[in-house]
């Protein structure tokens, strides 16, 4: 198990690598650049810019240079709020966003779960329909669509929410709805399946044979199989609420990750880029290894594998 | 008369052979309400892309600045924004970039994604794995970010767009494809071929390929709504099409900023985009139960 583990983490470091090579090169390739103003910056201070970042000597040695404070675990300084190092300003915006996951994650594996598990007791029936129905709903609107639909709802008309923000707990009802709803429909259609194919199997036959109780059947005997199919399902939802934030961070202002993303981005702040990418892309990996042991926990079969 | 009757027989066997597969599908399909549903909404929303030139009640770009935004009316079915633009003809207009983006980019992916995976499953051995280990590479980067990456350091145009979507989407069809290739290549029909000394690419493009094609054609179907939202949400974040122009993810973008004063453009491009997907994701879905009646519905 641990030279599982240790074998993926090994892995991480090429990836990494060329994340770290392409996104260096791709950006400072483009048309462009972090001190392009509409005011031109007076060529001493351009060079003292230039020098403070790193960016006189040629581009070879600023991407070694850039490789060796990475080894040391500095991201650099923001080109944007050249106060802040990058390193600072990921550690002022992730809390945020990992926050707002973790509740839309809540979101999405309770009522996933809940409406599916219960979908597949009571197949083709209202039960089944009615919460399958709006988990089509869920996959087809997306968040982008679903947020502001919200807010015109729930803020703007009847005005119980806030529009945006993130200090109070009532400003964080919306966003942590709109990102995980897509995701408890498919979590609702994946257990509903999967349930289905378990409760058909003999030994739930012979459990509810021995007189068990259904909620014990149910419990003891079929979940742990037939919420296979969304554990793995967990990994890709990972990653996919961890980029659904650029939009629901903008549209609800969010200070998060994924909103600094974007800003930097259109900021040509480069080392605030960088350090983002690399970080997101650390943060897919470890969730999609962490994803993999579940699923090796729940099923015995995947372990000598 | 004899010779008459012979062909006939033949071309009776023909059809019928030929109408198995595909017949059998189309009935099923038939049966499907909602597919049937998908595939008739969608063939509208297409038909009035393709003749929007022609029936749009304005220009896209046009202003009526006097009035600035008026809620629907008999002029404006669906109202005007605030730079006096006809939200019916943004929203058709619109569709078309949405539509084209969807169908374009899903074109390039496919085509990417069947030669790689075609490539990889017919010839096997180290080739297969290092190339399937690229792809299992690529799948852990994080492509919306480089594609966020793409559009804002090289400029916001649609080849582009249509490009960065393509690369980014042509993956899961690289791994169906080639595992098709796979077991069809172990066929007898195949190793026939091959001991005609018929040439690589001709057993490919003639034989391998073609009998995959169920599952690519359900799965493009599936991409194209995939496709449609990632262009969207790239134009909702402003890096994707670019006014004047339209396309729905950047009327859901305006009609956000504005939803408190003019909430009709809000809705209603949130109305188009949703119907659209929905239908592009009942039909992928009948065809898959159509096409491939082992696979499970989830």
């Amino acid at each position: 198990m641990i030279k599982i583990i240790v074998r993926r983490l090994l892995e991480f470091v090429p990836v990494l690598f060329i994340i770290v090579t392409l996104v260096f090169f791709l950006i400072r390739l483009a048309p462009g650049g972090p001190f392009d103003r509409d005011k031109e910056v007076p060529p001493e201070v351009r060079k003292q810019l230039e020098a403070y970042y790193n960016m006189g000597v040629p581009l070879y040695q600023q991407y070694f240079d850039y490789l060796a404070g990475l080894a040391r675990g500095d991201l650099g300084p923001s080109f944007k709020n050249a106060s802040y190092s990058v390193n600072e300003m990921i550690g002022m915006s992730f809390p945020n966003s990992l926050e707002l996951g973790f509740y839309a994650m809540c979101v999405a594996v309770t009522l996933g779960l809940l409406a599916g598990i219960s979908a597949s007791l009571k197949p083709n029936s209202l039960r089944d329909y009615v919460p399958m129905s709006l988990a089509m709903v869920g996959i087809c609107v997306p968040s982008f669509v679903l947020g502001p639909l919200l807010v015109l709802v729930f803020s703007l008309h009847f005005d119980l929410l806030p529009v945006a923000g993130w200090n109070t707990p009532a400003s964080k009802v919306l966003p942590s709805l709109t990102l995980g709803a897509m995701y408890a429909a498919y979590i609702a259609r994946l257990s509903r399946g999967g349930m289905l194919e378990v409760l058909s199997n003999d030994f739930i036959r012979t459990a509810r044979a021995k007189g068990l109780s259904e909620t014990r059947v149910v419990l003891r005997h079929a979940l742990r199989g037939g919420i296979a199919p969304v554990v793995s399902f967990l990994g890709p939802a990972t990653a996919g609420i961890l980029s659904g934030s650029f939009v629901v961070e903008t549209i609800f202002q969010v200070p998060g990750l994924g909103r600094q993303f974007v800003e930097s981005a259109f900021n040509r702040d480069y080392t605030l880029v960088m350090g983002t990418v690399l970080f997101f892309a650390a943060l897919i990996l470890f969730f999609n290894l962490l994803v993999d042991l579940i699923h090796t926990w729940l099923d015995p079969r995947l372990r000598n594998a | 008369m004899p010779s008459a009757a012979t062909s006939e027989i033949v071309e009776g066997i023909v059809i019928e052979e030929g109408a198995s597969l595909w017949g059998d599908a189309l009935r099923r399909l038939a049966k499907n309400r909602l597919a049937l549903f998908g595939l008739i909404t969608l063939s509208a929303i297409a038909f009035v892309a393709l003749i929007t030139p022609a029936i749009a009640p304005y220009p896209y770009d046009a202003q009526d600045l006097e009035y600035g935004a008026q809620s629907p009316n008999a002029e404006h079915w669906l109202g005007t924004d605030r730079l006096g633009r006809d939200l019916l003809s943004r929203l058709m207009y619109g569709g078309r970039i949405s539509l084209m983006v969807g169908f374009a980019a899903t074109a390039v992916s496919l085509l990417v994604g069947v030669l790689y995976g075609a490539a990889a499953g017919y010839f096997g051995g180290r080739l297969d794995s290092f190339m399937m280990r690229i792809v299992d590479i690529m799948y852990a980067l994080p492509f919306t970010i480089f594609v966020i990456i793409l559009m804002v350091f090289f400029g916001k145009n649609i080849i582009l767009l249509f490009l960065a979507i393509g690369a980014v989407e042509w993956l899961t069809m690289a791994r169906i494809v080639r595992g098709q290739v796979r077991s069809l290549k172990e066929k007898e029909f195949v190793e026939a071929a091959v001991a005609m000394g018929l040439p690589s690419h001709t057993i490919l493009t003639r034989h391998l390929i073609p009998n995959a094609l169920g599952p690519i054609i359900v799965y493009a179907t599936l991409t194209i709504p995939n496709v449609m939202l990632l262009e969207a949400f790239l134009s909702f974040l402003g890096l994707g099409v670019q006014a004047p122009m339209s396309s729905w993810g950047l009327l859901i973008r305006e009609g956000q900023e504005q939803m408190e004063e003019f909430p009709w453009l809000l809705i209603y491009p949130s109305i188009a985009l949703s119907l659209t997907l929905f239908s592009l994701n009942f039909l992928g879905d009948g065809l898959r139960d159509a096409l491939d009646p082992r696979a499970s519905k989830d």
